[in-house]
C-alpha cells in the first residue's frame, strides 16, 4: 500500500442553475489571454446536449481514455507508443477549432468613432482567430437550457446510445422533457490518460495533491494529450504552441483556499476536500474486466482516513498531519465513500476521474410535479424514481457506465432524504423507516442533509495549506516576463487585453494579490503587465 | 577564399549551431515548440505534413550514406558505382519530390489559410526560403552536378564527401571540396546558412523528437518545486515567443 493524498472535488448537481459564474470567473482568472480564446478549463453544458467541444463523448470518434486490451492490460484508445510517434507529423483525431466554437469580439470602438449619420452605429462581432468580421454560430454553451436542440439533440452521443440500446424508440419530445446542467473542469484523474499520451512526458500528476499539471517548459506541442484526454479537458494554446489545463487554481490551493469556480459558485454545489488512496492499486483497479465495475473499483483504492493502518502508511508515505487531519475531515470523502451520494464522470474511460458528482433528482421531481403529483412524499418519488426510466438510464450512461441500479439507489437516497428532513421540518418526527429504505440511519440521514443542504464555507472546503517551511517560496517572485524582449512586453492588442502578445501562466500566489489588493498606493502599470485576469484588478 | 569556404566556415556553422542549441535550451524552453497550426487548418494538414517529414528521412539517410560512407567501402562490397548512382538518384529523386511537393503544400496552405497565414512570424518566411533553397538547390546538384563546368565528369563522392569527413578530424581538406562543382559548392553554403539559422527557427523541434517516449513510464509524479524560480527559463532574445498579434494592415493599435 502506497498512500498518496489527492485533492478532489464533489458536484451536487441538484443545485446548479447553469447560470456560468464558475465558467466566468475562471475564464477572467486564467483563460483571458491570446491564444486561449476559445478555451473554458470550466464549462458548464446542458444535458442532453452535445456538450463542449461538440460530441467529445464520442470516444470511437475522439480515441480519447484507456481500453482495456485482452490480456487485461490497459492500452491508449488513440494506440500505442509506436503509432504514437509514427503519427505524430499530423495529430490524427484531434477536434478542430470548429469543434470548440471560434472565438469572437465585438468592435465596440465602432460605437464610439463612427462619423455621425442617420443609422445607429452597430458593433461588429470579430473573430478573434482572424480578426475579420464573423458569423456566430457555435459557442461553449450554445444549446444552453435546450436552445435550439430541435436541430442538435439527437448528436447527443448518450441519447445517440441510449437509443441504440433499447428496444422501444425514445421521442424527441420525451427527451425534452427533462433537463439539468453539467459543469466541468480537469478531472485530475488518478490514471490520466493525457499524461500517458504526451510523447515529452510534460505532463504530470503533483506527488503532494494528485494536481495534473503541463509542464510549460518541457511541453512541445505534439498535441497527442488533447487526443488521448476522454473529457476534452486539454487545450491548446494556438498562440504560444503548448498545452493548457485546468490546473485546480494551485496558487490558491497551496495557501488553503478554494478554486475560483468553487468560490464564485452562486448555488455554492462544490465541495473540495481530501481522498486518500493507494497508488500501488490504481492501474489494477482501472483495468476491472467490467466497466459496471469501474466505480465499486475506485472506491476500494480510496482509503478510509480513520483507519490507522491507513494513517501509519500515510505517515510513512510523507504526508503531513494536517493533511490526515484534513482528509478525515473531507466532505468530498464523506459524500463519495461514506454516505455513497457522488459518481465518478464516465468511469468507462478508465482514467479514474477525481471529480464526482451527485446526480441530480431534479429532473425526477420537476417531471413529478409537472404532472400534477405531490413530488416531495415518498410514495411518489419512490414510485417516479422506478418508473422514469429515461432521466435514470441517461444519467448512469455520464455516471456509472450503465449501471441504472447505482444511480436509482443515489437518487432514493436523496428521496428519502427529501422526504425524511420534510418530516422533521414540518411535523417533527423522523421517520427511520424512510431511513430504513435506503439503508441508512436517521442520524446519518441529517448529517447528510447538512452537509448538502447547510454546509458553510469551511464545511465546503475543507484544503490544508502546503507545508510550512515551504510558505516562504509561495511568495511572488520577480517575474521573468518583464524582461525586455519577454512575452510580458507585448501590451494591448487592437482587441483589447486578451489579443495582446501571448503571455504564460502567470504564478501569481494568493500572497501577493492580498499585497497588491492592500496596498497604500496604486499598482504601477509595470507591476499589473502579467496579471492573469481581472479578479486581481484592485480598482486602479 | 576557399580556405575560409571550406576551412573556417564549416566550423564557425558547426560552433553557431551548437552553441544556439545550448543557448536556447538552456534559455528558452518556453519557446521551444513545434507551433502546430493544426487548430486553423487540418485538411492539408494531415496529407502535407507526414509526406513532407518521412520523406526529409529518407533525404537526411540519403546524405549520410553518400557523405558518411567511402567509395572505396562500396566498391570493395561490389557495388558499382553505377548501380550506387542509379539507386542513390532514383530514390532520392523520389524522396527529394515528395519533400518538395509536402513542402510546397504546406506553403501553400500556409499562405492561403488565414489565421495560418497570421500565424506565420518574419522569422517563418526567412526559415521557408532557406529551407526551401536548401532543398531546391540540393536537387539541382545531384541533377546536373555530376559534370563540371569543362564538362568533366564529377563524383561528389570523391570530393565533397571527402572533404565532409575530413572535416571532423579537423584536417579539412580543402582541395578537394574545391574540386567540386558550383552546383554543389552553392547547395552546400546554403546548408551552411540553414544549420547556422536552426537554433533560432521553429525548426528546433526536430531536436527533441520525444525518443523517450518508448521507455518512460506512463504515469510521471513529480513533487512540488522547492523553488519556483528554478524551474524557469528567460526566453530568447532575438524574437518574441509565440506568433505575431491579429491584425490586419492598417489597424490602429489602441494605446491609452
Amino acid at each position: 500500500m502506497r498512500v498518496m493524498a489527492q485533492v478532489a472535488m464533489v458536484m451536487n448537481l441538484d443545485k446548479c442553475i447553469g447560470c456560468h459564474t464558475c465558467s466566468v470567473t475562471c475564464k477572467q482568472a486564467w483563460t483571458n489571454r491570446a491564444g486561449t480564446e476559445y478555451v473554458w478549463f470550466n464549462n458548464v453544458e446542458t444535458r442532453p446536449g452535445q456538450g463542449y467541444p461538440r460530441r467529445y463523448e464520442d470516444q470511437e470518434k475522439w480515441k480519447g481514455g484507456w481500453v482495456r486490451t485482452a490480456t487485461g492490460g490497459l492500452r491508449l484508445r488513440s494506440g500505442g507508443r509506436f503509432q504514437k510517434l509514427l503519427s505524430i507529423f499530423a495529430s490524427p483525431v484531434q477536434p478542430k477549432l470548429d469543434d470548440y466554437y471560434e472565438p469572437w469580439t465585438y468592435d465596440y470602438e465602432n460605437l464610439v468613432s463612427a462619423p455621425l449619420s442617420d443609422d445607429f452605429p452597430v458593433a461588429r462581432p470579430k473573430s478573434l482567430i482572424t480578426g475579420e468580421d464573423t458569423k456566430i454560430e457555435w459557442s461553449a454553451n450554445w444549446d444552453d437550457s435546450l436552445g435550439g436542440t430541435a436541430e442538435t439533440l439527437a448528436n447527443d452521443p448518450i441519447l445517440q446510445k441510449l437509443r441504440k440500446d433499447s428496444a422501444e424508440q425514445i421521442k424527441l419530445e420525451y427527451e425534452k422533457s427533462f433537463m439539468f446542467f453539467l459543469p466541468r473542469i480537469c478531472e485530475h484523474c488518478l490514471n490520466p490518460s493525457c499524461m500517458a499520451a504526451c510523447p515529452s512526458g510534460a505532463i504530470y500528476k503533483r506527488a503532494e495533491d494528485g494536481i495534473v499539471l503541463v509542464d510549460q517548459d518541457k511541453c512541445r506541442g505534439w498535441r497527442q494529450c488533447i487526443t488521448g484526454c476522454p473529457y476534452k479537458k486539454m487545450y491548446f494554446n494556438h498562440r504560444s504552441g503548448k498545452a493548457e489545463k485546468c490546473h485546480f487554481c494551485y496558487p490558491r490551493i497551496e495557501v488553503g483556499l478554494p478554486t475560483v469556480c468553487s468560490e464564485t459558485c452562486v448555488g455554492r454545489l462544490r465541495y473540495i476536500g481530501i481522498i486518500l488512496y493507494d497508488a500501488d492499486a490504481v492501474t489494477k483497479a482501472a483495468a476491472v474486466k467490467d466497466e459496471q465495475k469501474l466505480y465499486e473499483a475506485q472506491l476500494d483504492i480510496m482509503l478510509d482516513p480513520h483507519d490507522p493502518e491507513v494513517i501509519a502508511a500515510a505517515k510513512l508515505g510523507d504526508i503531513p498531519d494536517e493533511w490526515i487531519e484534513a482528509a478525515q475531515k473531507s466532505p468530498v470523502y464523506a459524500l463519495i465513500k461514506h454516505f455513497k451520494v457522488a459518481l465518478p464522470l464516465h468511469p468507462e474511460y478508465r482514467t479514474m476521474p477525481m471529480v464526482w458528482y451527485i446526480p441530480p433528482l431534479s429532473p425526477v421531481v420537476d417531471l413529478l410535479r409537472e404532472q400534477g403529483h405531490d413530488a416531495e412524499a415518498p410514495g411518489n418519488l419512490f414510485g417516479a424514481i422506478d418508473a422514469l426510466r429515461i432521466p435514470v438510464e441517461y444519467l448512469a450512461e455520464l455516471f456509472t457506465a450503465g449501471d441504472a441500479d447505482i444511480v436509482t439507489l443515489v437518487l432514493q437516497k436523496l428521496a428519502a432524504m427529501r422526504s425524511y428532513m420534510r418530516g422533521v421540518t414540518l411535523r417533527n418526527e423522523r421517520d427511520e423507516s424512510l431511513a430504513e429504505a435506503v439503508g441508512m440511519t436517521g442520524k446519518a440521514m441529517e448529517q447528510m442533509y447538512r452537509l448538502l443542504a447547510i454546509a458553510k464555507y469551511d464545511e465546503r472546503y475543507v484544503i490544508p495549506p502546503a507545508h510550512r517551511d515551504q510558505a516562504h517560496n509561495l511568495e511572488e517572485m520577480g517575474c521573468s516576463l518583464e524582461e525586455e524582449g519577454g512575452p510580458g512586453m507585448g501590451g494591448s492588442g487592437p482587441f483589447g487585453e486578451a489579443s495582446g502578445g501571448p503571455v504564460p501562466v502567470a504564478i501569481e500566489s494568493f500572497n501577493a494579490l492580498r499585497d497588491r489588493a492592500t496596498a497604500d498606493t496604486a499598482a504601477s502599470s509595470e507591476s499589473l503587465r502579467d496579471r492573469t485576469g481581472d479578479t486581481n484588478w484592485d480598482g486602479n | 577564399m576557399d580556405v575560409f569556404l571550406w576551412g573556417v566556415l564549416p566550423y564557425l556553422t558547426a560552433a553557431i549551431f551548437f552553441g544556439g542549441l545550448w543557448y536556447r535550451y538552456r534559455y528558452d524552453q518556453f519557446g521551444w515548440t513545434t507551433r502546430s497550426s493544426q487548430l486553423y487548418e487540418s485538411k492539408i494538414l494531415r496529407i502535407a505534413s507526414p509526406m513532407f517529414h518521412y520523406a526529409l528521412f529518407v533525404v537526411l539517410g540519403g546524405h549520410l550514406v553518400g557523405l558518411f560512407i567511402p567509395k572505396n567501402w562500396t566498391d570493395a562490397v561490389g557495388i558499382s558505382q553505377e548501380m550506387y548512382h542509379l539507386t542513390a538518384l532514383s530514390l532520392g529523386m523520389v524522396a527529394g519530390v515528395a519533400t518538395l511537393l509536402g513542402i510546397g503544400m504546406l506553403i501553400y496552405r500556409r499562405r492561403t489559410t488565414g489565421p495560418v497565414f497570421m500565424a506565420t512570424t518574419k522569422n517563418d518566411k526567412a526559415m521557408y526560403l532557406v529551407l526551401v533553397g536548401a532543398l531546391v538547390l540540393g536537387m539541382w546538384a545531384t541533377l546536373t552536378g555530376d559534370h563540371t563546368a569543362t564538362g568533366e565528369h564529377h563524383n561528389y563522392r570523391e570530393t565533397v564527401s571527402v572533404w565532409f569527413r575530413s572535416l571532423f578530424i579537423f584536417q579539412p581538406k580543402i582541395a578537394a571540396m574545391a574540386a567540386s562543382t558550383i552546383q554543389f559548392k552553392i547547395h552546400i553554403l546554403v546548408a551552411f546558412l540553414l544549420f547556422a539559422s536552426m537554433p533560432f527557427t521553429r525548426l528546433v523541434h526536430a531536436f527533441t523528437v520525444p525518443l523517450h517516449f518508448f521507455f518512460r513510464p506512463y504515469m510521471i509524479y513529480r513533487s512540488r518545486p522547492k523553488s519556483v524560480e528554478s524551474t524557469h527559463t528567460h526566453g530568447r532574445g532575438w524574437d518574441k515567443i509565440g506568433t505575431p498579434d491579429r491584425q490586419k494592415k492598417g489597424d490602429d493599435v489602441y494605446k491609452p
